[in-house]
């Protein structure tokens, strides 16, 4: 198992490495620095001085791979790759466009972000999974025919709706829950509901979907015919089989997200005025903090090689008979 | 009156997609297994009702794509035409009492004054502060009632034609479900011609911040979300099909190269992969203003960069599915023999293996729509969308959100945006659904089981 962990890591470097380059790729070469200090001070009349100002202060001055100026290890370390690129291999994000340390705020950001997003996530996985259930335990019926056309209806409904109506009827019509704002501490509460509520339904048309499928292609395998022959209850059947069974394919698409949930969720955040991470990325995409948008590229990534390998890891939890090998 | 027809970039990807389309009615003619899956799809209920709807929406989308420019009324002697500047649609000739009949401001749906109270001179001179009228429509208007009427008395006729279709359907004995196509179109053009009675005198969804009809701007966002959702597609689908094919195919190095390329690629957050791409594609663009000559041209091909973009973000998991389905094909007897014989592996794949690989690309063309026409909503709200001055739903949403906190509630525009994508996205979905279970083959299986 441990020869197995550090293979998957092994693998991991490659594709860091590469995320690296190709955004390095995308942010320096296909628009140089030049172009982005015009890009920031404003197109027009920009002068010469400066840009080169500009450029001074965050370091895009340098040579990009190679600097023929300096001695010795220097050629490689004092470029704009060595500084922005491979740096971020041991997670030093440098500073934002306003002179803050990205790496600080990221640290600050992510509770707030986790503060949505697994709540959330949580309440989400069981509400939908007790839905599907609950469908599958009716199938056939018109209360399962119905359920899936609402799963359909509700799936066919933009994010921004659900909260742009959720806003309007339970904070601005009804007073349920305050709009938007954050808190930190047992009073901040009372604003995590309506986000959250708002992402738990919004997942649930394709959540629900989704799970009732894989229950029901699980349904129609022989073992649950012996259980059902062996006079198990259908609650008996589908708690200890199906569910047991359906849990394999649900982790696949489930665990993967449980590092991103630190990334937060860019819309609701923004919405409901949350000083996360998701806030601050399309802060960074608005004021085209480029720098930002790099980190929450890499550390996004990062995030989702770790979810691959908590998958792997979870199958063996989940199912007896998978064994990981180096 | 003579026009100049412009073509746009996206108008020639769109007639490519058409004619793509009508090559595949044309190969499903011929060959029968081609059809045979489409048959099943016509058979179910929802496949016919929801075909009609979008194939409304797509009416609608190539009216709008075909682009000219009208002469301007001569002013001199010579005889030298001179054209617009603007660019229009057949659509916005269509549509143009709509385009036209503008307002001042907000004016509610069916409403005969606008939004916000003004200081006014009567007649007699006296100043009175009070809801100025709507221009649109005249002095005149017919009542609503009467308008709904004349909308159902012009369907009747309509409705006699689908009903002789539908005699027709019977006596060839159809197995399609042509009744729940007639039955849609029924009623559907019920309710456009009621709009249209109604639109000739009210503003139907009411008017924007600047006074523009929000029926109108609905309309022409159709377009934009129509390219999104098939334009994408179509550019990743060589990509996804030719990557995953040789991967799955030639195995070895080939296979480790192109699955790190995906795994590479797909461990991007997607949104910030297309953020930070689409950031990228508009500044190139802010540098280049000579490149377009006119704002529609630059949106324009803003919409192209943004499809080619989410292509090329969202091709892995096609690749993915295409590579396994290749190597179970490669196991197969008659890719052995084709081996054995001698066949190159050109023709191997291009004759063998695309073909069966046809099933996975349709389905996940069908089911990739409707989320990318939900994700420009999302991504016009990011700021990393579609031009700003493009018609789309994104945009519509996006310059409404914030007028929900006035009172009374600015709703219309919002909940205009919501009807068209709601309804484009359920059509879609139930459609895919459709065309999921007639392509599957599992679900074809255990049907003859």
């Amino acid at each position: 198992m441990m020869a197995y962990l550090l293979r998957r890591l092994f693998y991991a470097v490659p594709i860091l490495l590469g995320v690296n380059l190709l955004t390095f790729a995308l942010f320096f070469m296909v628009n140089t620095p030049d172009d982005m200090a015009r890009a920031h001070l404003g197109a027009k009349h920009v002068t010469a001085d400066a840009i080169r100002q500009w450029k001074v202060e965050r370091g895009y001055d340098k040579p990009l791979f190679f600097n023929n100026s300096e001695q010795g290890l220097g050629k490689l370390t004092d470029t704009v790759f060595y500084d922005k690129s491979v740096r971020m291999l041991v997670l030093d994000f440098g500073v934002s466009d306003d002179g803050r340390s990205i790496g600080a705020e990221i640290r600050q950001r992510a509770g707030p972000s986790l503060m949505i997003a697994l709540p959330t996530f949580v309440v989400g996985l069981l509400v939908n999974i007790t839905c599907a259930l609950l469908l599958v335990f009716f199938r056939a019926t018109w209360l399962d025919f119905w359920g899936a056309v609402a799963c359909v209806a509700l799936m066919s409904i933009s994010s921004l709706f659900y909260i742009i109506a959720g806003q309007f009827f339970m904070s601005k019509l009804w007073h349920w829950f305050p709009i938007s704002g954050f808190a930190f501490g047992v009073d901040g509460l009372r604003f995590l509901f309506l986000p959250v509520l708002i992402g738990v339904l919004y997942g649930i048309g394709s959540g629900v979907r989704w799970y009732r499928t894989l229950f029901l292609e699980e349904i129609a395998r022989e073992y649950v015919r012996t259980a059902r022959a062996k006079g198990l209850s259908e609650r008996l059947v589908l708690f200890r089989h199906v569910l047991r069974n359906g849990l394999i394919p649900i982790l696949t698409g489930v665990v993967v997200v449980i590092p991103t949930l630190f990334m937060g969720s860019l819309i609701m955040e923004s919405f409901f005025g949350i000083p996360g991470l998701g806030s601050y990325t399309i802060d960074a995409i608005n004021s085209q903090d480029f720098a930002v948008v790099r980190a929450m590229v890499f550390i996004g990534s990062v995030l989702y090689i770790v979810g691959l390998v908590l998958t792997d890891l979870s199958y063996v939890w989940a199912d007896p008979r998978v064994r990981l090998q180096a | 009156m003579s026009i100049q027809p412009v073509i746009f970039p996206s108008d020639i990807l769109l007639g490519v997609l058409l004619a793509g389309g009508l090559l595949l009615v044309w190969l499903a003619r011929r060959h029968g297994y081609f059809l045979e899956p489409w048959l099943r799809v016509g058979q179910s209920a929802t496949g016919m009702a929801t075909a009609t709807v979008l194939l409304l929406y797509l009416a609608v989308g190539v009216l709008d794509s075909l682009h000219y420019r009208p002469a301007l009324p001569a002013e001199n002697a010579a005889k030298t035409v001179e054209y617009s500047p603007e660019v229009m649609s057949v659509l916005d000739a269509l549509l143009s009492p709509l385009k036209n009949g503008t307002e001042k401001t907000y004016s509610a749906p069916l409403a005969v004054h606008l939004y916000g109270k003004e200081t006014m001179t009567r007649a007699d001179g006296q100043q009175v502060r009070d809801y100025p009228p709507a221009l649109y429509g005249g002095a005149q208007r017919p009542a609503i009632g009467s308008l709904l009427l004349r909308g159902l008395l012009l369907s009747l006729p309509v409705w006699l034609v689908l009903w002789g279709g539908w005699r027709l359907a019977r006596r060839r004995r159809s197995p399609l479900r042509w009744d729940a196509a007639l039955l849609t179109a029924g009623l559907l053009a019920w309710l456009g011609l009621s709009v249209y009675e109604l639109a000739a005198h009210y503003h139907v969804l009411g008017t924007d911040k600047v006074g523009q009809d929000v029926l109108y701007q609905s309309m022409k966002s159709v377009r934009t979300g129509l390219l999104i959702g098939t334009l994408t597609t179509l550019v990743m689908l060589p990509f996804s099909l030719l990557m995953g094919a040789f991967a799955g195919y030639f195995k070895g190095w080939v296979d480790d190269l192109i699955q790190y390329i995906y795994t590479t690629l797909s461990s991007i957050p997607g949104v910030l992969l297309i953020a930070a791409a689409v950031l990228i594609m508009q500044s190139w663009m802010d540098q280049h203003p000579d490149w377009f000559a006119t704002v529609a041209e630059r949106a324009d091909a803003r919409l192209m960069a943004l499809c080619f973009i989410l292509g090329l973000t969202s091709w892995t998991s096609l690749a993915r599915l295409i590579r396994g389905e290749t190597m179970k094909l490669v196991e197969l007897d008659y890719v052995a023999a084709a081996t054995a014989f001698g066949v190159s592996h050109r023709r191997i794949i291009l004759r063998h293996i695309l073909p069966n690989l046809m099933h996975i690309v349709m389905i996940s063309v069908v089911m990739d729509f409707s989320g990318l026409v939900l994700a420009e909503a999302v991504l016009s709200y990011v700021g990393v969308g579609v031009d700003p001055t493009m018609a789309s739903w994104g945009n519509m949403i996006n310059g409404a959100r914030l007028e929900m906190a006035r009172e009374p509630v600015v709703w219309w525009q919002l909940a205009a945006a919501f009807v068209f994508m709601f309804t484009l996205v359920l059509a879609a979905n139930l459609f895919s659904d459709t065309v999921q279970t007639a392509f599957d083959p599992r679900t074809r299986q255990r049907e003859a089981a």
